[in-house]
């Protein structure tokens, strides 16, 4: 992991980017620039193409036209919609399976930073409940200093009362990073003190279009 | 948390299960054995088909000659060999199939064919090219070799695309990602190409040693009871074989279920 990418890194732009699957088109000529060193919030109705965009800025899908510009040479982290984790791994070793130096103290301290109960951190995560699932899913994104992190719906499957807590474990991990969050709660958006962009326009921060 | 107890009482419910399949197993043996027996009276003929109690006494003779441990031993190397060749090498294929286009290109043809050339022609052919001391061994590689590598392929064909994403999008090393993502998902398709291959590599391997007359092999032995007319011995080595067939698929399943993901 390189760590925070300095002053001098390209911003990260989507440029006039159109994205078809078939004859739909999901993303037309679309413009979007991540503020270095805060969160972007991107959201938009189902079927809108937040997660596309999710997937063209990790390079997981590449652009019918436009330009994706500013990935390359950055490490990068998602918390992608569904969990992906290695089910027959604990929590612990999920995390560390994308960490290159991490003691298994200071992973012990991520997932219980993040509310994970202590006799769920060696269990298999398959016999974990959901919302612990989500939260190692979390953790393994945010333990690391990737210096671009991808959320998608993080949140998910986390109920009312965790959710705060999650959210400032999550937050204090983000200070400083560069982050693009895709939801559909402008409430969290704003908990994440992030520029909101509804899909076709920007919005000022702290705001929802 | 569970109780002492609550263990207890699993631990107690495993071993009656465990008691219970014994039991069952050794009803259905004994029946089987009744039916060979009333079978081997109403023959009447001890060339034609041996009693269970005459294999039995014969299985007991056998197994005090220092001939049939080194007869056993020779053969259980030359096919466990010829196996474990064709697990690594047919895994190896496999892997580079999956890997690189052009690899698959050349070689699925190739391991299509092997499946379908009848094993007796592989028998003559190594018997023409290669000495008779390897014939075992060459010949449970060639019948093994297709089904390893058709079902190590498929498992990699059938890893989840999504973890796959995990994996580039974190940079996982491709050690790691060995262990975590691909291991697990082949494994199965592995251990039931494993589970296939041993008893087919038994089988393939003992009918050369039989075809080929290979000595010190349990083939030989095979091929002399039905040139001597003797039953029981044949009987007698084909109960070895099935023991040891069923020994090392064993064993096999045993050390898959230490590997990363192990479900065997």
């Amino acid at each position: 992991m390189s760590g925070v990418v300095g002053a001098d890194a390209r911003p990260i732009r989507l440029r006039k980017v159109t994205r078809r699957y078939g004859d739909l088109v999901v993303l037309d000529r679309f413009d979007l620039e991540l503020d270095e060193g805060r969160v972007t919030a991107v959201m938009g109705a189902n079927g809108s193409g937040k997660t596309t965009i999710a997937r063209l800025v990790l390079g997981l899908d590449a652009p019918d036209g436009g330009t994706v510009d500013g990935v390359d040479g950055r490490s990068l982290a998602a918390i992608f919609q569904e969990n992906r984790l290695c089910e027959h791994l604990s929590a612990a070793d999920n995390v560390r399976l994308v960490l290159d130096h991490a003691d298994r103290d200071s992973v012990v301290r991520h997932l219980r930073g993040a509310g994970l109960p202590g006799d769920a951190l060696d269990r298999p995560v398959r016999t974990l409940s959901g919302g612990q699932r989500r939260r190692v899913a979390i953790v393994r994104a945010l333990a690391g200093d990737a210096d671009l992190v991808v959320m998608d719906e993080p949140f998910s499957g986390i109920d009312t009362r965790s959710k705060a807590r999650l959210i400032d474990y999550v937050r204090g991990r983000l200070e400083g990073r560069t982050a693009l969050l895709i939801t559909h709660d402008s409430k969290e958006a704003r908990r994440f003190g992030a520029r909101v962009v509804k899909l076709g326009r920007v919005t000022k921060p702290g705001r929802t279009a | 948390m569970t109780s002492t107890t609550e263990v207890k009482e699993a631990t107690g419910r495993r071993a009656a299960a465990t008691w219970r399949r014994v039991a069952k197993l050794t009803l259905v043996a004994a029946f089987w054995v009744a039916v060979w027996q009333v079978i081997a009276w109403a023959v009447g003929r001890d060339f034609i088909l041996a009693s269970p109690v005459d294999v039995a006494l014969r299985l007991g003779e056998l197994v005090r000659e220092w001939d049939f441990w080194t007869t056993v031993g020779l053969s259980l190397f030359r096919i466990a060999l010829g196996f474990v060749l064709a697990a690594l090498v047919g895994s190896l294929l496999a892997a580079l199939s999956g890997a690189y286009r052009v690899v698959d290109a050349l070689v699925s043809p190739l391991v299509s064919a092997i499946r379908s050339i009848p094993v007796v022609s592989f028998i003559i052919l190594v018997l023409l090219w290669a000495d008779a001391s390897l014939l075992a061994t060459i010949t449970s590689f060639l019948i093994v070799l297709p089904i390893v590598y058709g079902n190590v392929y498929e498992g990699i064909r059938q890893r989840s695309p999504t973890m796959l994403e995990f994996a580039v999008v974190f940079r996982v090393p491709w050690r790691r990602r060995i262990l975590a993502i691909d291991a697990p998902a082949i494994l199965p398709y592995f251990v039931a190409a494993c589970r296939t291959g041993v008893g087919l590599a038994w089988k393939s391997g003992v009918a050369a040693e039989v075809i080929g007359v290979v000595d010190g092999s349990i083939g030989e032995k095979l091929y002399r009871a039905k040139v001597f007319l003797e039953s029981a011995d044949l009987f007698a080595w084909t109960i070895v074989i099935v023991v040891l067939s069923m020994a090392c698929e064993a064993a096999v399943l045993r050390a898959l279920r230490r590997a990363p993901g192990g479900v065997a």
